[in-house]
C-alpha cells in the first residue's frame, strides 16, 4: 500500500555520504528516500505526486545522538521518552540512543524490550536502546551482553562512571567482540577526579572549587586504549573533553585498532570561564575545559579524529541545578541545542557543513549500522529543513524538554530546524 | 572582590573612626535603627558571627542569629529556601557564611535586600581581608609598599584569596608560602610570589600571616603529619626571625596553637596582631553595614 510520493524541492542539499553539497531536491516515498539530487531542484515535467517548496533551506539527514540520558524509567520528572522526542524533533535529532543509567538500569533483557516498546509508542523521534555493559553498572560482573544485543541493544554504555576494574573492562569487551556491537566507556581516572566539579586550572582555584585535571581523563584514554588494544573489541572512547586525550587516540588509530572517540556539543562551544559566577547550568561531566582543548576538539572533529559529536543531554530540574556550585548536579540539557551548538564551528571557525554533519549523522549510523544518517536512495526519510543563519538567543525557559539546565541560557545561537521528518512524517515544524 | 580601591580606602577609614570612638555611636548615631540585620550562619563561627552582631546593634540594628548546622538539614534546599523564607519577612541585611564556594552570590540573586559575604567556601571572607587591611594600616601606618607573607593552607583558604586581592588592591606586595599539596592551581597567575619554604619566602616580610589548617587534612592526605608541618611551616620565634627585624604576626583565627602557630609567637603583645584583629573586626563590620543601610535607603 504506498502513499503518494512528496518531493522537497529548492533547497540545498547536504548529503555526508556522497559529499554532496549544493542546490537541489528530494523524492520520498512511505518513509524512504527514493532519490535525491540537483536535478530535483525543480519538480519534474509531468510529477503528480505533492511538492514542497524549501524556500532554500539546507536539507539535510536528522542527527543521530548516541549519547541521551533519559529520565525513564525511574526519573520521569527529568525527562520522559515524550518529552525527550518533542525536544529531539525540535532539534534536529531523529534517532537517540537511550542511555543506561537509568533506575532501573537497562541491564536486563526486558528493559531493553521495555525501552524499545514504550519509545516506539511514546516518541515522535526514534529511541534506541544502550544496554549495561556490567550489571548494575557497578563495573563488576559483565551484563548479558549477547541476550541484550539479541533483544535490540543499539550499543553498550556505562553511563559516567568508568569500570575501574581493568580486568572486568578488558572481558566485557573481548566478550562484546563476537556480537560486533560498539561498547562506550567514560575515560576517566577516578581517583584524580575525586571530588572535583569543574576543570583544575587558575579559574578553579580563584572561584575555591575543587579541580578536576585534564590528566584525570588523558590517564583514562591511555588505560582504555591499552585495554582495547589487549582485548580487541569495539570501544567509543565516550565524551572527550581534554586536547591531551587526542594524540594517545591519534596513536591508536594509526596502529589500527577498533576505537573510536565523541565529543559533547558543549566542549565544542564553551568553555571553563562560562562558569563564570558560580553558573551550575555550565557544571559538566567531563568538565568544560580551556579555551584550547576547545578549540582543539573542535579540529579533531573536522578532521573525524573523533568520530562523533553528541548532546551529551542530561536534563536536571532545577531544585538539582538551583544549589551552591559544589552541591548541583553535573549535567545539560542540550537536544535542542546540540545544531545550533555545533553550527558555532560552522559560523565562527568556518568548519565545513559536510564534516559536521559526518560527525553528527553519518559517523553514528555506521558506527551503529543503521540505515539512516545519509541521503542514499532506499535510506529512512529522517530529514530536518534547517534556517543556517537564523539568528537567535536560547532561552533555557523556552525549551520543549521537560529540564532546562542549558550551559546556552542567554547566549546568542544562530541556526534553528524549521521542519523535522522522522520516516517521512513531519514530526516537527516552526513558524518563520 | 568587587571593591575599587578608593571604596576600600572609605571602608578603612570609615572603620578608624568606629574604633577610636566606639561609645559615641551607642548614645547619639543609630544609622541602622529600626533596620533588620540577619546572620545566617550555616557553619560555626564565632569571632565574625559575634562582630556582626555587636556591630549591628551598636549602630541601632535589631539583630537575628540563625546558626544552621549543615548537618542537620539537606544542605543545598537549606539554602535557597531559608532564603526565600527570610525573604519572605524583608530582612534589611544579610550576614551569611556558608560552606560551599559561591553561596553567597547564589543567595544574593534570590533576596532582595543587601548581602554580605561572611565566607562562603574555599571561595572568599571579605570582611576579614577588609579588617586585615585595617589592622596593618593601623599598626604600620600605609598598605602601600608593606610586604605580607601568608603561610600555609593557601589552597583552602578563603581569607587568603581574599586577602590576595585586597592588599594587591591597595599597593601591597604579597608572597603565598605553603606545601606545594596546599596551593591552588594557577596561584603562579595571583599576582603574588609563591614560595615553598619559609625560608626562602619570608625575609624581609613586614608582616606575616598565618593560615588555619584544619586537622581532617593534615593526617597524610595533603601533608603527611602535624609535626612535619610544624616543623617545616609552623611558626615559630626562629621561623620569625627570618623575616624583618620587628615583622608583626597576624592570623585569622582560630588558631591551632603548635601547629601552624607557636604560643611564644601567637601570645606575644609586641608581634602579634591577633588580638587587635578581633578589635578591628567589629570596627571594619560597623562600616560596611553602614555603608550597606545607606545604600538600602537610597533605592526605596
Amino acid at each position: 500500500m504506498k502513499g503518494p510520493p512528496q518531493l522537497i524541492c529548492n533547497v540545498r542539499l547536504l548529503d555526508p555520504a556522497s559529499g554532496y553539497d549544493g542546490p537541489g531536491g528530494l523524492l520520498h516515498q512511505d518513509g524512504l528516500i527514493l532519490d535525491a539530487g540537483p536535478s530535483l531542484f525543480h519538480a519534474p515535467a509531468g510529477f503528480t505526486g505533492e511538492v514542497m517548496d524549501g524556500h532554500g533551506l539546507l536539507l539535510a539527514p536528522g542527527l543521530i545522538d548516541m549519547r541521551v540520558v533519559l529520565g525513564e524509567p525511574g526519573a520521569e520528572h527529568r525527562e520522559t521518552f515524550k518529552s525527550a522526542g518533542r525536544a529531539a524533533a525540535a532539534g534536529g535529532v531523529t534517532t537517540l540512543i537511550a542511555q543506561p543509567n537509568t533506575d532501573p538500569v537497562i541491564d536486563d533483557v526486558s528493559l531493553v524490550d521495555f525501552v524499545l516498546r514504550r519509545a516506539a509508542a511514546r516518541s515522535c523521534v526514534r529511541i534506541l536502546p544502550a544496554a549495561a555493559l556490567t550489571k548494575g553498572l557497578r563495573g563488576e560482573a559483565m551484563a548479558e551482553i549477547g541476550l541484550l544485543a539479541e533483544a535490540g541493544a543499539a550499543m553498550f554504555a556505562h553511563g559516567d562512571a568508568p569500570i575501574l576494574d581493568s580486568q572486568v573492562l578488558r572481558r566485557a569487551l573481548s566478550y562484546a567482540k563476537t556480537f560486533g556491537l560498539l561498547c562506550a566507556h567514560r575515560p576517566q581516572d577516578a581517583y584524580l577526579a575525586k571530588g572535583g566539579v569543574m576543570h583544575a586550572g587558575e579559574f578553579a582555584g580563584r572561584l575555591g572549587l575543587r579541580g578536576i585535571p585534564a590528566a584525570a581523563e588523558t590517564i583514562g584514554v591511555m588505560r582504555d586504549l591499552a585495554v582495547a588494544e589487549l582485548a580487541g573489541g569495539r570501544l567509543l572512547l565516550d565524551m572527550l573533553s581534554a586536547e591531551a586525550s587526542l594524540a594517545p587516540l591519534a596513536r591508536a588509530k594509526d596502529k589500527g585498532l577498533r576505537v573510536h572517540a565523541s565529543v559533547s556539543v558543549h566542549h565544542l562551544a564553551l568553555n571553563e570561564l562560562d562558569i563564570g559566577d558560580y553558573r551550575t547550568f555550565s557544571k559538566l561531566s567531563p568538565p568544560l575545559r580551556r579555551e584550547d582543548d576547545r578549540l582543539a576538539l573542535g579540529e579533531a572533529l573536522v578532521s573525524g579524529l573523533i568520530d562523533v559529536v553528541v548532546s551529551g543531554h542530561d536534563p536536571h530540574p532545577a531544585e538539582n541545578k538551583r544549589l551552591p556550585f559544589d552541591e548541583a548536579a553535573f549535567g545539560a540539557a542540550a537536544l535542542e541545542t546540540l545544531l545550533p551548538g555545533l553550527l558555532r564551528l560552522h559560523h565562527s571557525q568556518g568548519a565545513p557543513l559536510l564534516a559536521l554533519w559526518q560527525a553528527a549523522a553519518l559517523r553514528p549510523a555506521q558506527l551503529l549500522g543503521l540505515a539512516q544518517g545519509r541521503l542514499t536512495p532506499g535510506a529512512p526519510a529522517d530529514l530536518i529543513l534547517v534556517d543556517l543563519d537564523a539568528p537567535f538567543r536560547c532561552q533555557a525557559e523556552q525549551l520543549l524538554s521537560k529540564s532546562r539546565n542549558t550551559p546556552f541560557d542567554d547566549q546568542l545561537l544562530q541556526g534553528q530546524v524549521r521542519r523535522t521528518l522522522c520516516g517521512g512524517k513531519t514530526v516537527f515544524e516552526r513558524e518563520m | 572582590m568587587d571593591l575599587d580601591s578608593f571604596e576600600a580606602q572609605a571602608l578603612l577609614d570609615r572603620a578608624d573612626v568606629f574604633l577610636t570612638a566606639p561609645q559615641i555611636s551607642v548614645e547619639n548615631f543609630l544609622p541602622l535603627r529600626g533596620r533588620t540585620l540577619i546572620n545566617l550562619f550555616f557553619e560555626n563561627s564565632t569571632r565574625t558571627q559575634s562582630s556582626f552582631e555587636i556591630a549591628g546593634k551598636r549602630l541601632g540594628a535589631h539583630v537575628m542569629n540563625m546558626a544552621i548546622a549543615a548537618s542537620s538539614l539537606a544542605k543545598g534546599e537549606t539554602l535557597i529556601d531559608t532564603a526565600a523564607t527570610l525573604n519572605a519577612m524583608s530582612p534589611d541585611l544579610l550576614v551569611v557564611r556558608h560552606g560551599s564556594s559561591g553561596a553567597a552570590q547564589l543567595l544574593a540573586r534570590k533576596v532582595s535586600c543587601a548581602v554580605i559575604n561572611a565566607g562562603d567556601g574555599q571561595h572568599e571572607h571579605p570582611t576579614q581581608a577588609l579588617l586585615d587591611a585595617l589592622t596593618i594600616r593601623r599598626a604600620l601606618g600605609r598598605i602601600e609598599g608593606v610586604c605580607v607573607a601568608i603561610c600555609g593552607d593557601v589552597l583552602h583558604s578563603r581569607v587568603a584569596r581574599s586577602n590576595v586581592s585586597l592588599l594587591q588592591m591597595l599597593g601591597a606586595q604579597v608572597r603565598l608560602i605553603g606545601p606545594p599539596t596546599l596551593m591552588p592551581a594557577g596561584v603562579e597567575q595571583w599576582g603574588a610570589s609563591v614560595h615553598y619554604s619559609m625560608r626562602e619566602g619570608l625575609p624581609g616580610a613586614d608582616v606575616v600571616m598565618m593560615l588555619r589548617l584544619q586537622r581532617e587534612r593534615m593526617e597524610g592526605a595533603f601533608v603527611p603529619s602535624q609535626r612535619e608541618f610544624f616543623w617545616f611551616y609552623g611558626l615559630d620565634p626562629e621561623k620569625l626571625a627570618l623575616a624583618k627585624p620587628g615583622a608583626l604576626v597576624m592570623h585569622p583565627g582560630p588558631m591551632n596553637r603548635g601547629i601552624e602557630i607557636d604560643s611564644t609567637v601567637a601570645d606575644d603583645p609586641a608581634v602579634s596582631l591577633i588580638e587587635r584583629q578581633v578589635g578591628a573586626g567589629v570596627a571594619l563590620r560597623s562600616a560596611v553595614l553602614e555603608a550597606l543601610a545607606g545604600q538600602a535607603s537610597v533605592s526605596r
